[in-house]
Parts: structure tokens; C-alpha cells; sequence
């Protein structure tokens, strides 16, 4: 039973999987990669990593791909063009892609990952709690990558805001500067006489230079 | 699993590290309104970091080495002397990038952050000890490098630099992960050592290990530029601003060799054969292919970049050869050819002015009667690139190809002299040079592996 549920969800994941990439419409690929996100989740559900599969759908589902979805649609992206070359280049790659499936279900198939040869992981009981081990191991073995992770993190919101804010060029009010405003510096009075004034001499200037 | 409090002493330098890098953070945040900017500050509380962080190496070198944090960092003698090198090299890149910035208008905090953070990823790679902190050191560190290629926002070619660096540097590192899960699929473990003794105890399935082992030296090849993986390289270098590329040419490259030797010769060093074979490939192809496309070069960016592809064949060349004398041949000339780049990208650098970039190969016409000394020091390095006798470069290719054929590789070390560049010599005129002498740094890189 499980085995079937596992393929079910795999063959899932692997049609969203291609689905985000081939589909020419950004908001449809965002919901496509939802899907996967569902569907990995459950596998990893059956893994018995309960804890990762919910925030796989709390943060990537529930946060990241609704902001994503938020300024695609924002952003009023039309549907991309097929890429020159893409069908020049198909058969190429589907070769490649091929051969390299082929090598993967050779090397990785039942015959180097067999459960003769990796035995299965043991089965925790009910009151086994995933993240509890999961926080202990990330707070002690773990706490030197964990601590990278958070310096990358920090890069990453670096770097976005470099990228992106340009203060010179915004546009903003200065309180103390309206409040400072005087008369003089908004309206100018111009006493002017109500008569034409003479067309300037230009004959004489040009004898003059 | 058992933990164990970790030594945190060892990683002193990291924390010193990212200790100034977040002070760093919080001024820059606070004096960006100043008048002329953060820049000045910034400038100078970098340059102050690296010295102190410097110093720190310094202070712990020769002491006792060891692994902490459960086998996830190492302190040995490699990794003093890669750090101490990251520290020094990147405080002349400041030095020299400085008034290229100004000139341009990037003179920001937000460059030295981002220069002290891709510091900190280059450190935790040189002492990482464990495939998941390796990895997270590189992409640190790859991050900050995407970020600084692209800070120049209204240049379209330095953008379009950063696009692909960035996607192909994402490419890169998801080979590298793959290979790594399909190492622990075949050993069982991440941490370097235990993946080292899972081999070596021949308890392995082989045909799963060479698997993710290709995988493993793709990434190494595309993160280094090495043909066939280095079409990136020459658009990169030629794309960045000369400042950026010059941060990029230099220190990464140091630690990118610390990461071939932590995964290559300390974690698979018992499957040496079957990656030897793969290397060789890498390094034959990259040095005659970077030396050729050197000599078509009419942009000396574009020239030294290829000239850098030529050298990443020689640092591989050394590394293939598997013994103690090979990782030091291949750690000098690791550290020489940062030496000569840096004079490089430095006299591009000092040639160009406010609007104009000696870019072209034509700029340069004329330097020896207007600045005969540069015009020297730039023919100095030009040699030593090319390995003429008295220069470092020459040492380095001696040795690398010493190592070689004292290992019996005899056919790779004859492909190897015959595409000295010497196209890039010729063709070029000027660059800051750097007298240096080798047995002293020689010695020092054979003692580690020793």
C-alpha cells in the first residue's frame, strides 16, 4: 500500500516538477511548484519526517510561494516567449537528459540501494517526537553549519538590499523644511510697467563686435 | 551522536571575523546619510578587520591544531596559512580597488560588508572539515560574489555578469550537493574523515562512489573555471567592473583549492585513481585551451581570464599528481598565481581613470615612454605569468611540473611547458609587479603536506 503511495506522489512530483519549467505562464508555473511542494511533503511524510514536511508547507507553501504569486501578478508578466534555439537545441538535451536518467537508474537503482543492501531505518513509536531530535541535533552537533546558514541569511538580506534600494533617487518629505517655509521663498512678487519693451538693438550690436 | 562541547578557541579567527563584519553592518547602516557616505568609514573598518583578524591567525599558527564543533571545522597548517594569505591578499584588493570606486561612484558600505562576509565564507572553507560546512562556505561566499558583481546596477554588462555567474555558480553548487548526497549514499557519513576511512576500509561499492564522485568534480570544475566548464569565466571577468573582478580573481581562488584538497585528497583520497583520471582531462584541456584563447584575446580582461583557466589547469595538474609533494607545488602556485593576478587586475586598475577603462589591449600602447616603471613592473608580471626563470611564476610551474614528473605523469608535464603563455607577454605591456622570492613560501607550502 505504502509503495503505491509512495509512486503516486512521485509521478505527482515529478509532472508539477516539469510542468514549472515548460508551462509558458508564470502564475500557472507558481501554482504548478505548489503542487510539488504539496507532494514532497507528503513524501516526506512518509518518511517520517513530519516535522520538515510541515514547514516545507507552512514557510515555502504558505509564505514564499503566496509572496511570489503576490509580484508575479503585481508585476503584470505576460507569457515569455518559447527561447530562440530552444527547439534547435531539444534534441540535444533530451539526449543528454537520456543518458543521464539511464546512468541514474543504473547506479541508484535496487542493485546499489536495495534494502538487502541499505537495511530500512527503524520505525519510531507514536511517541517518538521528530522535533524535538530534530532541534536537539541542530543545537548541538549541528551548531556550527546552523550558524552558517544564519550569516548566510543575513548575506542574502545584504545583498537584496543593496541590489535594490536606491536612495538617491526617492523621493520624500522633510517636515522641518516645510514647516520653515516662508512667504519669500514660495512667491515672488515682480513690479513690472504696463508698457512694451523696446526690441532689443541689434544692428548696433553686431557693428560693436 | 555524541556531542561534545566544542573548542571554540580554533575558530577564533571566524568570530573576530564575523564579529567586525556585523559591527561593520550596524555602522554602515547608521552613517550611509553622512555627507560623503559610508565609504571612507567603511574603507578603513574593513581594511582594520582584515588586519585584526590577521593577526589573530597569526597569533594561533603553529599552535595546537584539531577538529571542533563535532568534525565540522579543522585547524591544521594548511588552514592557517590559506587564512593568513585570504587576509593579506584582500587588504591590498581594498587598497588597490579603492580609488576605482570612488572614481565610479561605488564607493559603499555596502561593498566592504559584502567584502568582509565573502572573507568570512573563504576562511570557513579553508577550515572546513565536513562536506555540509564546506558547502556552506562556499555558498557564503558565492553569495557575497554574485552580490559584488552585480552592485554596479546601471552598467547592463556587469548585470548581465552577475545573471550569469549567478546561474551558473546555482548550477555549480547543485552538482556539488549531488555528488556530496551520493558520497554519503556510498560512505555514510559527510564528515571528511569517516568518508576517508569508509574508503580506505574497502567497504565501499565502488561504482556508487565514481558516481558521485563525477558529480563532485564537476562542481570543483565549474566553481574553479576549468575547461570544459569555463565559458562563464571570460564573460565574468570581462563583464565586472575591474575592481569587482579583481576580488573575484584573487582570494576565492584560495580558497577553491582548499576545497579540492579537503574533498579530493583528504575525503576521497583513497579513490585518488579513478578522480586522477578525471583531473587530468580538467588540467590538459585547460591549459592549452586557456593559453590559445589567451593569444586571440584584444581585451586584456578577457586575456587574463583565460590566462587564469591556463592556471587552473596547472593548480590541477598539481593536485592529480596525489602526493605530498604535489598538494605543495599546487598550493605555491596557488598562491603565486593570486600573487601575479593581483599585480594584474591591479595595473588595469591603475590605468583606468573616471570614464574611461583601459580595457583593450591598445590602452596600453605608449606606457613604457609615458610610465617606464609600470611599464616594467606590468612586463615583470606579464613574465612571471608566463613563467620566465627569475619571476615566481617560473618556480611555481617548476614545481607543479616537478611533482609531476617525479610521479611519472610524463606525458601531462610535456603538454604543460609547451603552452607557456608566452602570447602573454608579448601582447602585453604594463602591470604592478611584485619581486618576490620563492624558497621561503616553497619551504612553507611543503612542510604542511609533508
Amino acid at each position: 500500500m505504502e509503495k503505491y503511495i509512495f509512486y503516486a506522489f512521485a509521478a505527482i512530483l515529478l509532472f508539477s516538477a516539469t510542468m514549472v519549467i515548460t508551462v509558458r505562464n508564470p502564475v500557472r508555473a507558481a501554482l504548478f511548484l505548489v503542487l510539488a511542494f504539496f507532494t514532497s511533503a507528503g513524501i516526506w511524510l512518509m518518511l517520517e519526517a513530519e516535522f520538515l514536511a510541515i514547514t516545507l508547507v507552512l514557510v515555502y507553501v504558505g509564505a514564499v510561494m503566496v509572496l511570489f504569486l503576490f509580484v508575479v501578478m503585481m508585476l503584470n508578466v505576460n507569457l515569455t516567449p518559447v527561447q530562440e534555439g530552444f527547439t534547435r537545441y531539444l534534441p540535444l538535451g533530451i539526449l543528454v537528459a537520456a543518458l543521464i536518467t539511464a546512468e541514474m537508474i543504473a547506479v541508484l537503482g535496487a542493485s546499489h540501494f536495495g534494502l538487502d543492501i541499505v537495511s530500512a531505518p527503524i520505525a519510531h513509536g507514536a511517541n517518538y517526537s521528530n522535533t524535538k531530535e530534530l532541534g536537539r541535533l541542530l543545537y548541538t552537533v549541528y551548531v556550527y553549519p546552523f550558524e552558517i546558514a544564519s550569516v548566510i541569511l543575513t548575506v542574502a538580506i545584504v545583498a537584496a538590499i543593496t541590489l535594490t534600494l536606491r536612495r538617491k533617487t526617492s523621493k520624500f518629505q522633510d517636515p522641518g523644511k516645510q514647516v520653515k517655509v516662508r512667504r519669500e521663498d514660495r512667491v515672488r512678487l515682480v513690479k513690472m510697467d504696463a508698457v512694451k519693451p523696446k526690441p532689443p538693438a541689434v544692428a548696433s550690436e553686431e557693428t560693436a563686435s | 551522536m555524541t556531542f561534545s562541547i566544542p573548542n571554540i578557541a580554533f575558530a577564533l579567527p571566524e568570530m573576530v571575523l564575523l564579529g567586525f563584519g556585523c559591527a561593520l553592518l550596524l555602522i554602515v547602516a547608521y552613517v550611509d546619510r553622512a555627507p560623503q557616505g559610508s565609504g571612507f568609514i567603511a574603507y578603513w573598518f574593513s581594511q582594520a578587520t582584515f588586519v585584526i583578524t590577521g593577526l589573530v591567525i597569526f597569533q594561533g599558527m603553529g599552535g595546537e591544531g584539531g577538529q571542533t564543533f563535532n568534525g565540522g571545522y579543522i585547524k591544521d597548517g594548511l588552514s592557517d596559512i590559506l587564512k593568513l594569505a585570504i587576509c593579506l591578499i584582500n587588504m591590498v584588493v581594498l587598497l588597490y580597488s579603492r580609488h576605482y570606486l570612488q572614481a565610479r561612484g561605488l564607493f559603499t558600505g555596502a561593498y566592504y560588508i559584502l567584502a568582509v562576509f565573502a572573507t568570512l565564507g573563504m576562511l570557513i572553507m579553508v577550515s572546513a572539515y565536513h562536506f555540509l560546512t564546506l558547502y556552506l562556505g562556499l555558498e557564503l561566499l558565492s553569495l557575497c560574489l554574485y552580490a559584488i558583481v552585480a552592485m554596479h546596477r546601471d552598467n547592463k554588462i556587469a548585470t548581465e555578469a552577475a545573471m550569469k555567474y549567478f546561474i551558473l555558480g546555482a548550477l555549480a553548487s547543485g552538482m556539488l550537493l549531488y555528488g556530496m548526497s551520493i558520497i554519503y549514499g556510498a560512505t555514510g557519513s559527510l564528515a571528511i574523515p569517516e568518508v576517508a576511512e569508509a574508503i580506505l576500509s574497502g567497504s565501499v561499492n565502488r561504482v556508487v562512489l565514481n558516481f558521485g564522485l563525477v558529480f563532485l568534480v564537476v562542481g570543483i570544475g565549474f566553481k574553479l573555471g576549468a575547461v570544459p566548464f569555463h565559458m562563464w569565466l571570460p564573460d565574468v571577468y570581462d563583464g565586472a567592473p575591474t575592481a569587482m573582478t579583481l576580488f573575484i580573481a584573487t582570494a576565492p581562488k584560495i580558497a577553491g583549492f582548499a576545497m579540492i584538497i579537503r574533498l579530493l585528497a583528504e575525503g576521497l583520497g583513497g579513490a585518488h585513481a579513478h578522480w586522477q583520471t578525471l583531473l587530468i582531462i580538467l588540467a590538459v584541456l585547460s591549459m592549452v585551451i586557456g593559453n590559445l584563447a589567451a593569444i586571440a584575446q584584444t581585451n586584456i580582461k578577457r586575456m587574463l581570464a583565460y590566462s587564469t583557466i591556463s592556471h587552473v589547469g596547472f593548480i590541477l595538474l598539481g593536485v592529480l599528481v596525489g602526493t605530498a609533494e604535489g598538494y605543495a607545488a599546487a598550493m605555491f602556485y596557488v598562491l603565486a598565481y593570486v600573487l601575479m593576478t593581483l599585480g594584474g587586475f591591479g595595473m588595469i586598475l591603475l590605468m583606468s581613470r573616471a570614464g574611461f577603462e583601459a580595457d583593450n589591449i591598445t590602452d596600453y600602447q605608449g606606457l613604457g615612454q609615458r610610465y617606464p616603471w609600470f611599464a616594467m613592473m606590468m612586463m615583470i608580471l606579464m613574465f612571471s605569468m608566463a613563467g620566465v626563470p627569475p619571476m615566481v611564476g617560473f618556480f611555481a610551474k617548476f614545481a607543479v611540473i616537478n611533482a609531476a614528473v617525479d610521479a611519472g605523469l610524463m606525458p601531462i608535464a610535456i603538454v604543460a611547458p609547451k603552452t607557456f603563455q608566452w602570447a602573454l607577454s608579448v601582447n602585453a605591456l604594463a602591470v604592478l609587479g611584485l619581486g618576490f622570492f620563492p624558497g621561503a613560501l616553497l619551504a612553507l607550502c611543503t612542510r604542511i603536506f609533508m
